[in-house]
């Protein structure tokens, strides 16, 4: 069985404009069903405003969608009894794209990674200490961060503290909203090797939203592609996607950088060497 | 050929330091780069390499109670290092206009888009409210803005990332600036949005012959758009090339690991289509 299966989920926002309550309710996601296996990753594509970070927050159990389910395990994450909720919560992590947002300024890298912990398990001060050093240690950081405050990490740092506080209950499946987007591309590397690592090491499984196809490429095992809240694509291997004949995954894929500069795509810049 | 003239802005022996708790700390270092007119100059460097402390320097946007700069910034032939802020004021968004990486936190969030757009217009011109409004709809436009009319009605938050950058662009490009600093212009986009912004920033080069100082992490925005590149590690350039050298035959061994962090598409497309 799925360790996540999404069932005809659709979900729409209704957009309030002052003194005026009536407005037509904004269809986001349609009729979206999709399934993530264990210790797999599967890479959701698309647009900007395609829904993308709507559906992430519909799996975690942030926003309840108007129709379809959402079952984790098996378990409807909104229906299910709350034992069952308090469980799923410990098992489904997520990590934002902009990592200074994502924790509490005023807390060090200590109480940021050690807070999951005190909710969840019965630690002694020296235990809880200890684990969250290992935990440093695994995302890559070091003891001396344990006091550090946000503001004196840079953004991969931060990131990876935040890596470390998602992975700190050993959660099964982590969702990763954009995780990488906002880092340089030596941290973006370093960050993806990273949760390759993870994933084999602890069988966990991902959800990957991202824009950026050569990201999702490289962790993903199976790849979705979401546009204006359906999902048009859903491929079992990653490599289809670069046989797809779909319209919208061909601009996506024309669209892709090169990478070099003898093969520019912007008609001005060719021809300049 | 190059002449003295064709340099827009010029940097020379740029030097940073802020002044901290424990001394002063160096922040870039002997940075020193030309910009000629038309042209794109790149600037790459992983994050914490002093790329957005270069651009804000020219800009004078350092806290000056903090941080010292030393050097000259000339921007044709005029020295802003050290300029007042009312005459500052005035260069920015004018003749240097600056382009951020977040979209989102570049705007107020508690005025309209459109009175944004018309304060920056008037307060570098003469114009009165209605020509203000009738370039910020025209600037739009350029850009491919649909409904620019209503979209100066609406809040930041009500428009995707994507539009907002476009319209940033639209009004660092309205008052035709001979220099536009790009930092990070695209790291918040999608890849269609990615190649349009570019496509924006190349034509508004070509037209009016603006100088773009390209600032960026990503080697695929960079070999699209540059025609020289600097490369930043620690505060310092390491390698200054022009694009096609530094992807063909890096000479840093920083630069050969920056070209190596790339990640890469097994299936790369056919590239006849882009040629």
């Amino acid at each position: 069985m799925s360790l996540l299966q999404v069932k005809a989920v659709s979900h729409s926002y209704n957009s309030h404009t002052f003194l005026k309550w009536k407005e037509p309710s904004k269809k986001v996601l349609t009729d979206i069903s999709l399934s993530i296996d264990e210790g797999t990753c599967l890479g959701l594509l698309g647009t900007s405003g395609a829904g993308k970070s709507t559906l992430g927050k519909v799996i975690l159990g942030l926003e309840r969608p108007q129709q379809g389910q959402v079952l984790f395990q098996g378990h409807d994450i909104y229906t299910a009894d709350k034992l069952t909720r308090q469980k799923i919560r410990r098992d489904l992590q997520v990590v934002f794209q902009d990592s200074y947002s994502a924790v509490n300024p005023r807390m060090t890298a200590e109480s940021i990674i050690g807070e999951p912990l005190e909710n969840y398990e019965k630690l002694t001060v020296a235990e809880q200490k200890r684990t969250v050093i290992e935990l440093l240690e695994r995302v890559g950081l070091s003891e001396k961060d344990l006091k550090k405050y946000p503001h004196q990490f840079s953004g991969g740092q931060l990131q990876r503290i935040n890596i470390a506080r998602a992975i700190s209950l050993k959660p099964l499946l982590i969702v990763l909203d954009e995780s990488v987007s906002s880092l340089d591309m030596v941290n973006q590397t370093l960050i993806l090797e990273l949760l390759s690592e993870l994933k084999k090491d602890f069988g966990l499984s991902y959800l990957f939203i991202t824009h950026d196809i050569k990201a999702a490429y490289s962790i993903s095992d199976t790849l979705g592609v979401l546009e204006k809240g359906e999902l048009i694509e859903h491929y079992n291997s990653k490599d289809q996607f670069f046989s797809s004949e779909h319209p919208v995954v061909k601009q996506m894929r024309s669209s892709i950088l090169a990478g070099h500069p003898r093969f520019r795509s912007l008609p001005m810049r060719i021809n300049k060497s | 050929m190059r002449t003295e003239r064709s340099n827009v802005l010029k940097v020379s022996d740029l030097h940073v330091q802020v002044q901290t708790k424990e001394g002063a700390s160096t922040l870039v270092q002997d940075i020193n780069f030309e910009l000629e007119k038309g042209k794109v100059l790149g600037l790459v460097g992983e994050s914490g390499s002093g790329k957005t402390v270069t651009s804000m320097s020219i800009l004078q946007l350092l806290d000056r109670k903090t941080t010292t700069i030393e050097g000259s910034i000339t921007l044709q032939g005029r020295e802003l290092n050290g300029l007042d802020d009312k005459e500052i004021r005035g260069i920015r968004g004018k003749d240097i206009a600056f382009i951020m990486q977040n979209p989102m936190n570049s705007f107020t969030p508690v005025f309209t888009i459109g009175n944004q757009f018309v304060e920056t217009i008037r307060s570098h011109t003469s114009l009165n409210k209605k020509q203000a409004k009738e370039l910020a709809i025209e600037a739009m436009q350029n850009v491919n803005l649909p409904n620019p009319a209503k979209l100066l009605k609406s809040y930041p938050f009500q428009l995707s990332g994507g539009m907002l950058q476009r319209v940033m662009i639209a009004m660092a490009a309205c008052l035709q600036p001979s220099v536009i600093i790009a930092d990070e212009p695209t790291t918040a986009l999608d890849v269609h949005n990615q190649l349009q912004v570019l496509r924006h920033l190349d034509k508004i080069r070509s037209e009016y012959g603006t100088s773009i100082l390209l600032i960026s992490h990503d080697l695929g925005v960079i070999s699209e758009m540059a025609d020289d590149v600097v490369v930043m590690q620690h505060g310092r350039i390491v390698e200054t090339a022009n694009v096609f050298e530094l992807f063909d035959n890096p000479q840093h061994e920083y630069t050969k690991k920056l070209l190596n962090a790339r990640l890469s598409i097994k299936h790369e497309e056919p590239i006849t289509h882009m040629l």
